[in-house]
């Protein structure tokens, strides 16, 4: 409150000031014929539309016009737009492009006052006259009065400003409208000539101003609007030239507006949420280009399931819910992330290709105090270079990011002090060789090609250290007895398998009696059985030589002997058999003469099948 | 010669062709093993779980902002306050460790993950290495077969899943992995005798003992199993290079780790390892002189030794008496004591009762964690009776002390899991061995094959035949490298001749009876899995701090916890201390980043009495305890509204408890009415004044106006009250956190300033009188 006191006391004085310097000003023969202000209230962002009619009086050709404002309004000035509307009456034109604005401090000016310069496309000639439409964004200038509510309380804000345009130059006829949210308006300088119509309250007209006139008012309202400033946004853009452009936003948000003080209660705040929580907001609604994808909602400690999102082919809304709802002075972070196809933000242009895409945060009326704008740009991009509609400050960092050897260069850009009226866009160009995009696949494929190699050499290459330790040899030795374990145990079951034909045929000679065809099976029997004992005779020899053998010898040894045993008892049944059926003796007598084999034969096959298990176990 | 290589060629084929399918299907183990703890993430999110893991995951954080030597050093001053807390000596570095070494390695290949999403994903990592090393010890037991089955079953464990989802990143995750991966170097180095794999067990252990409290398990089975052998008659010296290396470098690295220290030789968990380790060395001197000696020497020998032997065992005895008699608690930390004595953790820690995971279980627990494996796994006991071997009387000791562990402690059937999937693999394996080669053997079809085979088949052609295992019964006959593919076809042919004595040999069992339990087996498998895939998804995969709930208007999220940490964590000071219940220490100091007084680290058992004092006192009392532990916020969970049934106001009676057994003035029967728990008109009214009444139902009855608690299911016996040193903040929006402020203490206390004891109030009642004076 005593700041406040102190600020109205100061603008008397200044205004005497100016009435000081003001001869200086009136030289530049520049008058303002008509001036409309409109004051719209209704958000925290308060926007000044100002319509100047400047004709110019004197001879000389004029080509910067001067806007001034008081100390207080200029430190939170945001966004400041000038733009020359063409023609006259109903028929105006205005080109979109703002012309440009320069802070200029002329040595005679009082250090309160801000002068902004705008310079016109042509000089302004005698007798001439043009509309300028001038836009002027504050932030912050709202102050809450009183600082710190209650739950239950609404919020009051203090608006203050000049019911006369303050200006260098001298103003003909001059209105100012203030466009307040429809609510209760505590009080507010009931000047002569202010009339309060609706949600409108009016100022003016006034007429035949001097130059640097300043007439205090003070207007203090109802405003129950969300008072959402983030302190600190950092956006970071991500390109892959694979399609995507990924956005990631930090959001480090405060309800700037009045404090709350006291408790909070769940309770009042369902029960009665507009009469009880009327000051908090509880929901942002962020608008996101279209075909948008992939939205997340987050903050550091995981997921924030309260949120919405819908689109249509001209914008995607996502709707989001801080974890709790937001009193005044309360703070949250969060982070949204969001893709978008690359074709609709990146462009190619004379062998450079640009991103075009919006600078500021796509959360309806967010004030950013401070924005960080990162922009990722693949790796190996080079000659990089920024166009933006404003001035930003602007230097460049690396990112390392998956799979990257050098990083990625990053060009940051920083401001301060941000509206949705910043919401323009901004190019980065830079140069960027498509084949460079094959690198990461590449280096990966070439990775595991390396690794599969690596596992083949390492499986084949002997990579003992020492080749002469006995361990070695040792080792090498008992591979090659496993080898001609191994060997031995195929020519015994190949042996079997002779035996088991033998024995089939014998079966099929009880079925068919074809004497002739078991004859033959036996021969090609007894010939490959032959060959087989020849093989043997080779690895058991090694094996016999061989000390490392010595545990499993015996076994093969018993194993071999056995199978031979078993063969000849065979080969004397075989023999039985055909000689009883060559001698139509009768089966039940074949079968006696053979019983005595047949038991031997089962006895033998049993043990040559355990000792096989046992060697084809080691 | 040629149809000898052909041979060889062909077994060497068919062997690499066995491995690279064992391998594809350990691959797909591995992934199933992950994939299946990946619910969590599908169904909510990649976010920590439950309470430890949010402090593991702190000191993840911390271990990869500042480093391994800060972390060593970190004294943490966020928690316990006022006393704080030495973090690197008193954790259990080994997930911590491991965690922050995957993050490093990541991020020096430029592949940057958050550290929470490292965290998240470690357990089902190591869950996959777990199933990979259950594979390695059921192999060395029973072969390859029970491994893959054993190995598919723990990837799948109910058990096991409840404590490694994604996210649950706690120290039993890697823990699991580290036992059996011990478990399976001890028995590797028992059927090689090699130093080599003696040493990796000692690393193996070695890592067991960085990661969890539960290296006591090792540490005293390995030694059981050792005695066993020695008894049975069992000693060689494979034996002994399995085991003494272990207790000597296993004991001296478990002393690196600093939370364990010299309690690896001072603490009487440890002791049998080492009795074990002088008994050993004494059989094997007894055997080496045994070699040297004449067997009549050696009598004399043995005489003299028994009797010296005997003087010397008497000393020692009376030692470790007297060692364990001098310590405080017997020598035994409280934990192990429970695990000896079930009843002793209820009698005389209510700190370590009032933990659920340390209550005994219930059956139904057992059928829900380990399923049909609890009938399988006797049928895998018998299998490991023939033949018993050094490995399987390992397993069978194995299940045999996790059974009986895991009936004294829930969390312990964490312990049981691994045992039981080893077992049941093992039977499974064997009971389809059995049939499969019976149904073999009996399919007439298959001898006419191998008939017909035979009759023309020599050697040259076999090489197709390795490409379809499936085909194998048919083409198997011609040759008889494999064990099975012999008997299979040689059988058919023999029939005729010795059908009784093959009997004998292979059990053959009816053909009908095979497909009907070969069926019914698979059956058995496929319930596992269906009611493994249900436990994962629906039973064990919710976050905790998270709850959902559906409706008949769909999915209802319950984020009330993350909601009220957040707001902490950005509308309080930095330095602001928070009471609440143990339970959510760790929540608090991980998730809101505020100094708690105490947390889930239950180390000093009278701060959190005095915690607990606090919340079962009448309001002036508490504020005036936590006023003196400069607590500036109080936190309590609230589940009246939505009906949550693990609040605080179910959790009181333990808070009386642990608080009456270091305050005696707070006693229990003072919260009952005849001896029963109520919050309702029946309530004693101390239990109506208490803190934790009040602020759990502070302006509930405003809610519905009858102020119905409906998880006590009971209207509440006092609704109208106001609260006078304590004011609410902050509740969420299903009320099941709220948070209270202190007051700051009055300026002026009228008229009482007599009474006051406290130094502070006659302070303010000095100074008062003094402003008095002044103006005159």
């Amino acid at each position: 409150m005593k700041r406040d006191m102190m600020r109205s006391n100061l603008f008397p004085l200044l205004f005497a000031f100016a009435f000081l310097f003001s001869p200086v000003f009136s030289a530049s023969d520049l008058i303002l014929a008509k001036v409309d202000r409109r004051i719209d209230l209704t958000s925290q962002i308060v926007r000044i539309a100002t319509s100047l009619k400047v004709e110019n009086t004197g001879s000389d050709v004029v080509s910067e016009i001067l806007l001034s404002f008081p100390e207080n309004h200029a430190k939170h000035l945001a966004y400041l737009k000038a733009i020359v509307s063409e023609g006259k009456g109903k028929a105006k034109t205005s080109s979109g492009v703002g012309l440009p604005v320069k802070a200029v401090q002329p040595n005679d000016v009082p250090p309160a006052l801000t002068i902004y310069s705008v310079s016109l496309p042509k000089g302004l000639g005698k007798e001439h006259s043009l509309t300028l439409d001038v836009l002027a964004v504050f932030t912050h200038i709202l102050q809450p009065f009183p600082e710190k509510i209650n739950q239950g309380d609404v919020q009051l804000l203090l608006f203050q400003e000049s019911a006369h345009y303050l200006s260098p130059y001298a103003v003909k006829a001059q209105s100012l409208t203030l466009k307040l949210p429809d609510a209760r308006i505590e009080s507010y300088s009931k000047l002569e000539n202010a009339k309060l119509q609706g949600s409108e309250l009016k100022y003016g007209p006034y007429e035949n101003i001097p130059p640097f006139s300043y007439l205090p008012i003070v207007i203090h309202y109802e405003n129950n609007l969300p008072f959402a400033v983030a302190k600190e946004l950092v956006r970071e853009i991500e390109i892959s030239h694979w399609g995507n452009v990924q956005i990631t936003e930090h959001y480090d948000i405060i309800h700037a507006g009045a404090q709350s003080k006291g408790e909070f209660s769940r309770l009042d705040y369902q029960t009665r949420p507009y009469l009880r929580g009327a000051s908090a907001f509880r929901r942002l609604v962020a608008k996101l280009p279209p075909r948008a994808h992939s939205v997340y909602y987050r903050d550091e400690i995981g997921n924030i399931s309260t949120s919405s999102l819908w689109g249509d082919s001209k914008k995607t809304e996502l709707e989001i819910e801080p974890r709790y709802p937001m009193f005044g002075g309360w703070k949250t972070t969060f982070t949204i992330g969001y893709g978008l196809p690359l074709q609709d933000f990146l462009f190619g242009l004379d062998g450079k290709r640009f991103l075009n895409i919006s600078f500021g945060a796509p959360i309806y009326e967010l004030v950013i105090d401070t924005l960080f704008v990162k922009v990722v740009l693949p790796e190996g991009s080079k000659d990089i270079s920024v166009s933006a509609p404003f001035p930003v400050k602007e230097w460049q960092e690396t990112k390392i990011s998956h799979l990257d050897i050098v990083g990625r260069p990053v060009v940051v850009l920083e401001k301060n002090n941000v509206v949705p009226e910043h919401n323009e866009h901004f190019q980065v160009y830079y140069k960027f060789n498509s084949l460079s995009m094959l690198r990461e696949p590449f280096m990966l494929i070439s990775g595991f090609f390396f690794l599969f190699i690596a596992c083949i050499v390492y499986s084949h290459a002997d990579i003992s250290i020492s080749k002469s330790s006995a361990s070695y040899l040792a080792k090498l030795q008992w591979d090659e007895v496993q080898a001609t374990t191994q060997l031995i145990h195929g020519i015994i079951s190949r042996c079997l398998t002779a035996h088991d034909k033998l024995e089939a045929s014998l079966h099929d000679l009880s079925r068919t009696g074809d004497v002739q065809a078991c004859k033959a099976t036996r021969k090609s029997v007894d010939s490959s059985l032959k060959e087989l004992s020849k093989e043997l005779k080779q690895p058991l020899t090694f094996l016999q030589s061989c000390p490392q053998a010595a545990q499993i010898l015996p076994k093969v040894e018993e194993l071999v002997t056995k199978e031979r045993e078993l063969q000849e008892k065979l080969v004397v049944k075989h023999t039985t058999v055909v000689d009883g059926y060559e001698k139509k003796s009768s089966g039940r007598e074949i079968e006696n003469r053979i019983a005595s084999y047949q038991q031997k034969i089962t006895a033998l096959r049993r043990e040559v099948d355990d000792l096989m298990d046992f060697i084809d176990e080691i | 010669m040629a149809a000898s290589d052909a041979q060889n060629g062909v077994s060497s084929v068919r062997h690499a062709f066995g491995n690279v399918l064992a391998f594809f299907i350990l691959l797909l183990i591995g992934v199933l093993a992950f994939s299946i703890r990946l619910f969590s993430v599908i169904k909510y999110e990649s976010v920590i779980h439950e309470f430890d893991p949010y402090f593991n995951y702190r000191v993840t954080q911390f271990l990869t902002k500042n480093g391994i030597y800060d972390f060593w050093n970190w004294f943490d001053d966020r928690t316990w306050y006022p006393l704080g807390r030495v973090i690197g000596g008193t954790v259990y570095p080994g997930l911590t460790l491991t965690a922050g070494t995957l993050w490093w390695i990541l991020n020096s290949l430029n592949i940057p993950l958050s550290v929470e999403t490292v965290c998240v994903f470690t357990a089902p990592i190591f869950s996959a290495f777990a199933s990979w090393a259950t594979y390695l010890l059921t192999k060395e037991v029973k072969g390859t077969g029970a491994g893959l089955t054993a190995a598919i079953l723990l990837a799948m464990v109910p058990s096991y899943i409840s404590r490694s989802v994604a996210g649950s990143y706690d120290n039993e995750a890697v823990a699991i992995f580290a036992l059996i991966f011990t478990f399976y170097l001890y028995i590797k180095t028992l059927n090689t005798g090699s130093l080599f794999y003696a040493t990796l067990n000692s690393i193996a252990y070695f890592y067991m003992v960085c990661s969890w409290g539960g290296y006591t398990f090792i540490i005293n089975l390995i030694p059981m199993h050792a005695l066993l052998c020695i008894v049975t008659g069992r000693y060689s010296s494979r034996l002994y290079i399995a085991y003494a290396p272990l207790v000597v470098l296993g004991t001296l690295l478990a002393s690196l780790v600093p939370v364990v220290g010299f309690n690896a030789v001072m603490t009487s968990e440890h002791f049998a390892s080492f009795l074990v380790f002088i008994i050993i060395h004494v059989v094997a001197l007894v055997y080496y002189i045994k070699g040297i000696l004449s067997p009549k020497m050696f009598k004399v020998a043995v005489a003299l030794v028994v009797s010296v032997g005997l003087a010397v065992c008497f000393a020692m005895v009376a030692v470790l008496i007297a060692l364990v008699a001098s310590s405080p608690t017997k020598g035994w930390s409280g934990r192990s004591l429970s695990l000896l004595d079930p009843t002793y953790a209820s009698k005389y820690i209510p700190i370590i009762a009032s933990v659920s995971e340390h209550q005994p279980p219930t059956w139904p627990s057992y059928f829900m964690d380990i399923n049909v494996l609890a009938f399988l796994v006797p049928a895998g006991i018998i299998a490991c009776f023939s033949p018993l071997s050094d490995a399987s009387s390992f397993v069978v000791l194995y299940i045999v002390t996790s059974v009986y562990f895991s009936g004294v402690m829930v969390r312990l059937m964490l312990v049981l899991a691994p045992a039981a999937c080893i077992l049941s693999g093992i039977a499974l394996s064997q009971a389809f061995d059995v049939f499969t080669r019976s149904i073999k053997f009996q399919l007439p079809h298959l001898s006419d094959h191998s008939q017909v085979d035979a009759g023309e088949g020599s050697s040259e052609n076999v090489v197709p035949n390795d490409s379809v295992k499936a085909d194998k019964t048919e083409d198997t006959s011609k040759e008889r490298t494999s064990k099975k593919s012999k008997k299979k076809e040689k059988e058919p042919v023999e029939k005729p001749l010795s059908k009784s004595q093959i009997k004998k040999r292979l059990s053959v069992l009816p053909l009908e009876t095979s497909v009907v339990a070969i069926i019914l087996l698979v059956l058995l498998g496929a319930f596992y899995v269906v009611h493994s895939v249900w436990a994962a998804a629906e039973a064990y995969s919710a976050p905790s701090i998270v709850l959902t709930s559906h409706s008949h208007d769909g999915l209802h999220v319950f984020d009330d916890f993350r909601e009220a940490y957040a707001w902490l964590s950005h509308n309080t000071e930095v330095d602001d201390k928070v009471a609440s219940w143990w339970d959510y220490g760790y929540q608090t100091t991980a998730m809101a980043n505020r100094t708690v007084i105490v947390d889930n680290n239950t180390w000093n058992n009278t701060h959190i009495a005095t915690v607990g004092t606090a919340m079962s006192s009448p309001e002036k009392a508490a504020w005036e305890i936590f006023h003196s532990l400069d607590v500036k916020y109080v936190l309590v969970v609230f589940g009246g509204l939505v009906g949550y049934p693990s609040d605080d106001i179910n959790k009181f009676l333990w808070m009386v408890r642990i608080g009456g057994g270091v305050f005696p003035h707070i006693k229990e029967p003072d919260y009952l009415r005849d001896g029963q728990y109520r919050i309702d008109s029946m309530a004693t009214p101390t239990m109506l004044n208490c803190l934790m009444y009040k602020l759990s139902y502070y302006r509930f009855v405003e809610t519905d106006g009858k102020a119905f608690d409906r998880v006590r299911r009971t209207e509440i016996g006092k609704k109208h009250f106001k609260l006078t040193h304590f004011e609410e903040v902050f509740t969420t929006h299903h009320w099941m956190v709220r948070i209270y402020k202190l007051k700051p203490p009055k300026n002026r206390i009228r008229g009482k300033t007599k009474k006051s004891k406290s130094k502070t109030s006659s302070k303010t009642a000095s100074k008062r009188k003094g402003l008095k004076r002044n103006p005159f």
